[in-house]
């Protein structure tokens, strides 16, 4: 097999925490706990989770804008965390990233040429003035603006086309890796839709490997090709998006699913919910337990390993 | 008589560009019981309609048409009847629980406002009334107090609280103004779940605005789409999500990625609706679609549709509504 784009190794990411007294050691928020993935050429990796398990946390880590407590991240073969400062700044033309809020991600002060060639400026590319124009014209015409839209400002867009802007930004240093963190969350759905067809087409294109990080289920559904499905920083479940939403192993998996409002108003969903077992949660235990219907006593000792075959693991003990 | 009726509501803002109008001519009534979903993009006047309802327009913009509230137009009274009305009969939760609480009063303080204010209860019957309250949504007071000031709590605790604040006078309407937007899948089920028990316990009308096709769809029983401040689509939700008529409906709903698309079908791309709401400045003459219809003739662009049946209860304003099979 070929080697994988990126290569994710146990991760752990320790925050501290404010002291409540003075002399007391700082405590520590675990955001991510053990996180391995491999990312391979051309696929789209799927991140999802609610709000707070680390999704984002992994996302600036990937992206080398913040450094793991332990573990590290294999760019191409190279430690992203064990290399020279000025070798980790040429690496980053080969990874972007497009963040969630169209409106606070670009500089309203910058014209379109100035937001889109900053990366280029940023890795000091030797380019003169007019390649440079030249080369924005082109991407900006790539993601669907006009060659013309050069010298307008933000504020002259609606949300899609900024979302279409930060998407050219990222592009311009034709990087293999793209990070998007919850990228089509803050538009509309008809705007969505031209976003995300957009941005699959850019991946036919370049060849381009992307990591979607989002809670709209239904969105990661349809853009990846593989999902990792985080509870409190660590992964849950991990497998193709076909067997995953298909036929989902994990309790957590399970609860987000069945939590998703069906369209057809003919499908109403069962009131009866399934009765969640109470257990003591302990630092030992699995972090689902106080929410898990299938919760037994093995769970309150032991975590489970994320284990399974055929590239679909699961960590639970009483999955099925 | 129908516990609300709005006949004709037609809002006009001033902006920018001069005065605009951004609803024209909306329609509906409802009984007590009725759970009715409003469903847009952003801009399309969904929040507007709810803001003129509660009458918390701004001052300068101009109302016309009626909103009929047992018997009295609402429109036509003055402020401190509107008052009297406005958090006592017509309940509304706002859209961000982050910021429509205030940061610096407890939440005990803030769900009493209402009830001070409209029941005159005594000190003693106002906290009673409080901690019923608080455990009809899920946040006893035995557990989470009445001292706990908003950054204390979680977006879904935020949002219980909205929730008690709006039915603390036990109003005959609620108005839910994208009340999940803002949180997670699981947490959204929850908490459309304690409004659905909430106004089935209590009998109250529910209005819930919402771009979530889905949580219209199992929340509401009737549904108006809104494109552009105008309806476009109205009806039973069964007949307007099984049976959509307005090619923008359509576009709306075929451009959701569904949830077990990956089984069924292998890498379609979306139908996304070409273009983008227009500006309000910049509203066509005729059909405010038109632009963006793959449908539209000559007269679209013209002259504004009326409303044509579809069936019973199912209006749909579009010269050229979809059949069955065009949606093949």
């Amino acid at each position: 097999m070929k080697q994988p784009l990126v290569k994710i190794k146990g991760i752990y990411k320790d925050y501290q925490l404010p002291k409540k007294f003075l002399f007391q050691k700082a405590p520590v928020f675990r955001a991510l706990h053990g996180i391995n993935l491999e990312l391979h050429h051309g696929t789209s990796f799927g991140i999802v989770g609610e709000s707070g398990c680390g999704k984002s946390t992994l996302a600036r880590i990937v992206m080398a804008l913040d450094e793991p407590t332990s573990g590290t991240v294999f760019f191409d073969g190279q430690d992203l965390f064990n290399m020279p400062a000025a070798k980790l700044k040429h690496l980053r033309r080969n990874f972007q990233m497009v963040f969630q809020d169209p409106y606070g991600s670009l500089n309203p002060r910058k014209n379109i040429l100035g937001i889109v060639a900053e990366p280029l400026d940023t890795l000091k590319e030797k380019l003169s003035f007019a390649q440079k124009k030249e080369r924005v014209a082109k991407i900006l015409t790539e993601v669907g603006l006009n060659a013309t839209d050069t010298d307008k400002f933000p504020h002259e867009f609606s949300g899609g086309q900024r979302q279409r802007i930060a998407i050219a930004r990222a592009l311009i240093t034709r990087p293999s890796l793209i990070v998007a963190d919850e990228s089509v969350s803050a538009l509309d759905v008809s705007v969505q839709a031209q976003v995300l067809n957009l941005m699959m087409d850019l991946q036919e294109k370049y060849n381009l490997t992307y990591m979607f990080i989002s809670h709209d289920l239904s969105v990661v559904e349809y853009v990846t090709d593989q999902v990792a499905v985080i509870y409190m920083g660590k992964i849950v479940e991990q497998g193709t998006t076909k067997t995953l939403f298909h036929g989902p192993l994990h309790p957590y998996t399970q609860t987000l699913l069945r939590a998703v409002p069906d369209v057809n108003p003919l499908n109403k969903k069962q009131k009866n919910k399934p009765v969640i077992p109470l257990f003591k949660k302990t630092d030992m235990s699995c972090p689902f337990i106080d929410r898990c219907h299938k919760a037994t006593k093995t769970c309150v000792d032991n975590a489970p390993e994320l284990l399974g075959n055929d590239g679909h693991l699961v960590a639970c003990f009483n999955a099925e | 008589m129908a516990l609300l009726q709005v006949q004709d509501l037609c809002v006009t803002l001033n902006t920018a560009h001069g005065p605009q109008e951004v609803i024209s001519h909306i329609n509906f009534s409802m009984e007590a019981g009725d759970k009715m979903g409003i469903v847009g993009e952003s801009g399309c006047g969904k929040s507007i309609t709810a803001l003129a309802l509660m009458s918390l327009l701004p001052r300068d913009s101009q109302t016309r048409g009626k909103i009929i509230l047992e018997g009295r137009d609402i429109l036509k009274l003055n402020s401190n009847k509107i008052c009297s009305i406005r958090g006592n009969r017509i309940g509304m939760i706002f859209q961000e629980p982050m910021t429509a609480l205030n940061p610096v009063k407890q939440i005990g303080a803030q769900v009493s406002e209402s009830i001070y204010l409209h029941l005159k209860l005594t000190r003693k019957q106002t906290l009673e009334r409080v901690s019923e309250l608080m455990d009809k949504v899920g946040l006893p007071v035995s557990k989470f107090g009445l001292n706990l000031y908003p950054h204390q709590l979680s977006g879904g605790q935020r949002q219980r609280v909205m929730i008690a604040m709006a039915i603390a006078c036990n109003p005959e309407i609620l108005i839910a103004d994208e009340p999940t937007t803002a949180l997670d899948v699981t947490v959204q089920e929850q908490i459309l779940d304690l409004i659905r028990d909430l106004a089935d316990s209590s009998g109250m009308a529910l209005i819930i605005i919402s771009h979530d096709l889905g949580v219209i769809a199992q929340t509401a029983e009737n549904v108006m789409v809104m494109y552009t401040g105008q309806s476009v689509e109205m009806g039973s939700t069964m007949d307007v999500f099984q049976n959509m008529s307005h090619p923008y409906t359509y576009g709306l709903f075929s451009a959701i990625p569904h949830v077990g698309s990956s089984v069924q079908l292998d890498r379609k791309r979306l139908n996304s609706i070409p273009g983008q709401v227009p500006e309000l400045h910049l509203r066509p003459r005729g059909c405010n679609f038109a632009d963006r219809c793959s449908r539209a003739l000559k007269i679209c662009k013209d002259k504004e549709p009326m409303a044509t049946r579809v069936a019973d209860h199912h209006q749909v304003w579009c010269y050229h509504p979809l059949t069955c099979e065009d949606k093949k």
